[in-house]
């Protein structure tokens, strides 16, 4: 196997900076949203006493679920020493930072008082998995930019398996913690369940490498390397296996809870008669999230390299958007739902008891968000331009040591 | 050559630093011979604060910080621990002889607070002026 | 390049000068730390006579709402709330705030309805302090479960997991609120159990209201005291807790439930 060499990229045409201009205009209308949102009030929002916690969280946790799942692909490489994954891991770390700090940045400017993010970094309930988050995601970043560094600079290459190990521990620990954000709440039909870690886990997986794979194709694509179908078909066939332990971990939350007669009302809502959550379900998570890129990845022919290349991408690009339906179900519909004070018993009142809560998201929620979404986009950008995190050429000839020279297309 | 351009830095520096005190005056209230406004600081009612003027101009962050605790966790309410009984004596009339709240600029907090750039968290929970002020400055 | 001659004299010179160095430098680390070790030390408020003071774990405050008073369409628990705290509602039901509701109730198999007053339940064990990253929500000694607004940073976290619904998030700039109920926008807030009127041996607003002009279900008192009224109380009669199943002991019980 060649050694790999790896440039920053040109960056200098057009393309790139209407790109990185674009970027951060969306930014900026992110910042803006932030400083309404925060000047007003979240009256402005459509986030309420009943549905509190809105758009910019499921953009928030979909980023942060990302990004510890992006960095799957350099540990897949350094901890269990596939060559194939090996010059694709500097690149994954990077993203996994950029989607980290996005999915952060979202969080902390919907605080109701984000001035006090001093507090929340200075004090501590250690009973609080939202605490233990905190050190969580900023230990990740240390954590990963530390992996990165020892994957870099080729003296310390010899470390890198141990903080590879470290970073992989250190991620599942932190997406068990994300989903534990739910699971602990004893008050919601629809997360008290240890299976919200394990859940959550498969989706940082499914999530993290649809968005290295799109980010992949579009750096090659963008600075005219070649990428071997050699990568493009193991990372494919290894989206389907995460897409498929998603679908797994979903239809035994189900299951479980629909055996339960006390959780018959949350079942039905989410499965049947909740308007836009059962529609996001089963259209967005289940079809458009599962399915399809099952049926894309697995019934493609991967000997026909650019149809199966555009079969992926295509697969990654719902995966994506399986997984904001997927948290807005979890996120949103789970608060939609009402709490039931008094089982078997019909209630209202004058705070909305009772009834499933109405939640439209508004404007500054999204342009939040996707503020957010561009912040990891611009960390890319600006890394890949700056540093050499893209190797020169992913040819299959030049990073698979079983490579034959077939009649492939590429 | 080095050391004479050296000690001519450093007298430049220390005549930056040392500048803005030449004109300092024991009553720091009035305005001093260089022309530099000074707050207009509203006297409280009643003869003296809690502690002496001094002692509060330097601590009175460091009083609010430690004795908003010892009301919120143990609920101690009364002098020295109450916000309310500050509000009560700092309190300034406006012009319609009703108290001014925090958002006006005569407010007593804020004579101090604008001029030295401070920003003031308390008044976004707390009522900055007496509760029956909303009708008459005098209690 | 090797100057053999000069090296050693060196080597010995720099191991000398730079352990002096290094203890000349931890003596004045030291001179420079231990005046304010000491101050600090000296400085600190005795602990002990501060503790005896205020809330005491010795009460648990607690209230017995009897049903079979409580009229349907009452709300003066509600309205005396309101006043007391400041509450103004902006036309906004969905974002105001609201610390006690009226929640009816009705029985799909049998018809019967009934109404009851709902507000926070000062748990023993509350979720909602559980899940506070910054330790603003909070449980006093005397079992009254706040927010320390000064911590608040508003994530609403504790909204989420409480089982009561029992909190309110502020989505407006407030003014003019009350001396003794400080809310403010950004911060989570709940039924205080008129903590302001506790401390100064008065009952809570809803109950004060409830005896006044309501049906006198309300019942505010001591659970820790055996001789209280309250005590007698749920001693005598049969009171139950909201989703007493969750396990978290609330203050609030409740009779003919």
């Amino acid at each position: 196997m060649k050694n790999i060499t790896y440039t920053e990229l040109e960056g200098n045409g057009t393309t790139f900076y209407a790109m990185a201009l674009g970027l951060i205009g969306v930014m900026l209308a992110g910042l803006g949203s932030a400083f309404y949102m925060e000047h007003h009030g979240h009256v402005v929002t459509g986030m309420t006493n009943q549905v509190v916690w809105g758009m910019p969280h499921v953009f928030a946790i979909f980023l942060i679920v990302a990004a510890s799942g992006a960095l799957n692909v350099a540990s897949i490489g350094t901890v269990f020493s596939k060559p194939v994954y090996k010059p694709l891991g500097r690149l994954s770390g990077l993203l996994a930072i950029a989607l980290l700090v996005g999915g952060l940045v979202v969080l902390v400017l919907d605080l109701g008082r984000p001035d006090r993010l001093i507090v929340a970094m200075t004090r501590y309930n250690f009973k609080s998995i939202f605490a233990w988050n905190i050190f969580l995601y900023v230990g990740f970043l240390l954590v990963v930019a530390t992996y990165l560094w020892l994957q870099m600079e080729r003296r310390m290459n010899r470390f890198a398996k141990t903080a590879g190990l470290a970073a992989f521990a250190w991620r599942l620990v932190l997406t068990t913690g994300t989903g534990c954000i739910f699971g602990f709440l004893v008050a919601r039909e629809a997360y008290d369940s240890a299976i919200m870690a394990p859940l959550f886990i498969a989706m940082s997986f499914s999530y993290g490498l649809a968005v290295y794979l799109l980010v992949l194709l579009i750096a090659c694509k963008g600075s005219g390397r070649e990428l071997g179908g050699v990568v493009i078909r193991k990372l494919g066939r290894l989206l389907g296996v995460f897409v498929i332990a998603v679908l797994y971990f979903t239809a035994l939350q189900h299951l479980t809870s629909l055996y339960a007669a006390e959780h018959a009302g949350i079942e039905r809502f989410i499965l049947l008669d909740g308007g836009i959550y059962t529609a996001l379900f089963w259209l967005g998570q289940v079809f458009l999230g599962g399915l399809l890129p099952l049926l894309l990845v697995y019934r493609t022919s991967p000997s026909d390299t650019q149809k199966y290349r555009r079969s992926v991408s295509l697969a990654s690009v719902l995966v994506i958007i399986g997984g904001f339906a997927q948290l807005y179900v979890i996120v949103i519909g789970g608060q939609a739902y009402p709490l039931d004070l008094f089982p078997g018993m019909e209630v209202s009142s004058s705070f909305h008891d009772g009834a499933v809560a109405a939640y439209a998201p508004s404007l500054p929620e999204f342009v939040l968000g996707l503020g957010g979404v561009a912040l990891a986009g611009f960390i890319v950008m600006l890394g890949l331009r700056v540093l050499r995190f893209l190797p020169a050429s992913l040819a299959s000839a030049d990073i698979d040591p079983h490579h034959k020279a077939t009649a492939e297309l590429s | 050559m080095r050391s004479h351009t050296g000690a001519g830095y450093l007298a430049i520096v220390l005549l930056c630093l040392l500048y803005p005190f030449h004109t300092a005056s024991a009553d720091g209230n009035r305005e001093p011979a260089s022309g530099v406004p000074r707050p207009v600081i509203a006297r409280g009612q009643g003869e003296t604060c809690v502690a002496d003027n001094d002692f509060m101009r330097r601590n009175h962050m460091d009083m609010l910080n430690h004795q908003r605790d010892e009301t919120v966790f143990k609920g101690l309410r009364d002098e020295p621990f109450s916000l309310r009984d500050c509000i009560s004596c700092h309190v300034v009339e406006g012009a319609d002889g009703m108290a001014v709240t925090v958002s006006d600029p005569k407010h007593f907090c804020r004579t101090c607070h604008d001029y030295a750039a401070v920003d003031i968290d308390c008044f976004q929970c707390h009522a900055s002026r007496p509760e029956s002020a909303g009708q008459s400055g005098a209690n | 390049m090797k100057e053999n001659n000069k090296k050693p004299v060196r080597e010995e010179s720099c191991n000398t000068s730079r352990r002096s160095f290094l203890g000349s430098l931890a003596t004045a680390a030291g001179i420079s730390l231990a005046p304010g070790v000491m101050l600090y030390g000296i400085g600190k408020p005795s602990s002990a006579a501060a503790a005896t003071d205020g809330a005491s774990s010795s009460v648990r405050w607690g209230m017995l709402i009897d049903l079979s008073q409580c009229d349907n369409g009452c709300d003066d628990c509600v309205t005396a709330c309101a006043t007391e705290n400041g509450l103004r509602g902006f036309g906004r039901p969905e974002t105001d705030p609201q610390w006690i509701r009226k929640v009816e109730m009705t029985n799909p198999e049998t018809g019967h309805s009934k109404s009851l007053p709902v507000m926070c339940q000062h748990c023993e064990d509350p979720p909602c302090v559980d899940v506070c990253p910054t330790g603003a929500s909070f449980k006093r000694a005397d079992g009254i479960v706040l927010v320390d607004k000064h911590s608040c940073i508003g994530c609403r976290y504790c909204m989420m997991a409480c089982p009561y619904k029992a909190r309110s998030f502020v989505h407006e700039a407030l003014e003019d609120q009350k001396t003794h109920a400080p809310r403010g926008k950004g911060t989570v807030e709940s039924c205080t159990l008129c903590v302001h009127r506790i401390d100064e041996n008065r009952q809570p607003a809803c109950v004060e209201a409830c005896s006044d002009t309501g049906g006198g279900a309300m019942l505010f008192g001591d659970l820790n005291d055996p001789d209280s009224e309250i005590s007698r109380r749920v001693a005598t009669y049969a009171s139950q807790q909201i989703r007493a199943d969750l396990g978290l002991n609330p203050g609030i019980r409740y009779r003919n439930l």
